[in-house]
């Protein structure tokens, strides 16, 4: 459901941006969006699609580059991927885990004509 | 021709959000964002809340819900100042929504508003309202693997309040383990166990509020 008010948020910054370039168009807007950012990708696209109709976006392609979640434990300062074992590390069993990955939802950047 | 942008996708909502941030820093209020699922007791635990405040620090609520205004008349019916937003089918709140309730309220009588989020524990997450501090409240009959179903909201929160103790005999609930899984996601995260209806240690949690208060005004 919020995908909705981020694609409006993204469209806007989009298209915000490629008039301050002085583009005629907008081709493409480039994505990063981390597993754990709450946004399903299918459904931005869906409504990106719609909101682009009759801009200078219209047609453009939204490319994401997914981040998986990552994570490290506190205490042995290994690399744990915490959403397959349960905040747990595989190696010294804490369960003292920090994310370092897998929040991002931000556009890298745009291509324009 | 390609043009770096690197901006947060939620801007707008975040330059909102630091607008409210700077009115209520002009006001001293502290602003506090509380997630829970549907039926964790937000409610009861804010009219808890106001009790265990009476006289010390002056509270009201905005009440996030996506109908109805049963919560407003809850707490105004109570005493406590409430302003009801209606999100229409929205799944959370936006920091353009708490900007208007801001408006309506009475700012040069409060200390503290709590934000009762819409009842969810994903969409929320994402968005900053202008709020000091993050709270999430999961009661017992959830069961203890919230956490690992949804990690990104206690990852952020600053404290954790386990609601609905009363419940535990009944529902197998392991407070350990949650409390253990908690603090290992989050190790800065304050952990409150209380029941909002017996009101079981609600004074510690008000005790905590009262700290934020007087570290957010220093």
């Amino acid at each position: 459901m919020h995908e909705l008010e981020i694609t409006r948020s993204l469209v806007h910054l989009a298209l915000d941006e490629a008039k301050k370039a002085n583009a005629r168009k907008l081709t493409v807007v480039n994505v990063v969006l981390g597993e754990m950012s709450g946004a399903v990708d299918d459904s931005v696209a869906f409504y990106f699609e719609l909101m682009t109709k009759d801009t200078i976006g219209e047609g453009a392609k939204i490319i994401f580059r997914k981040v998986p979640m990552q994570a490290k434990c506190r205490n042995c300062e290994s690399t744990v991927s915490p959403k397959d074992i349960f905040w747990e590390c595989e190696k010294c069993h804490s369960m003292d885990i920090e994310m370092t990955a897998g929040k991002e939802l931000y556009i890298e950047s745009i291509e324009v004509d | 021709m390609e043009i770096k942008v690197l901006k947060n996708i939620l801007d707008a909502n975040d330059q909102m959000a630091m607008q409210n941030r700077k009115l209520l820093a002009s006001k001293k209020i502290m602003m506090v964002n509380v997630w829970a699922s549907p039926g964790a007791g937000k409610t009861t635990t804010m009219l808890r809340t106001a009790e265990a405040l009476k006289g010390k620090a002056r509270m009201a609520v905005i009440e996030g819900d996506v109908a109805s205004s049963i919560d407003t008349v809850k707490l105004t019916q109570s005493g406590v100042t409430a302003i009801q937003i209606n999100t229409d089918g929205g799944c959370h709140l936006d920091a353009g929504m708490i900007n208007i309730a801001l408006q309506n309220l009475p700012l040069d009588e409060l200390d503290i508003i709590f934000i009762e989020n819409v009842g969810n524990l994903i969409c929320p997450g994402e968005f900053d309202l202008g709020e000091y501090k993050r709270i999430i409240i999961s009661s017992t009959p959830e069961g203890e693997d919230k956490p690992h179903k949804y990690p990104l909201m206690f990852t952020i929160a600053d404290a954790c309040i386990v609601n609905k103790i009363d419940l535990m005999p009944y529902v197998n609930f392991d407070i350990d383990n949650f409390t253990r899984t908690v603090s290992g996601m989050n190790g800065k995260i304050e952990i409150f166990k209380i029941s909002s209806i017996n009101g079981d240690g609600v004074d510690a949690w008000a005790d905590w509020v009262l700290k934020q208060l007087e570290t957010y005004r220093k």
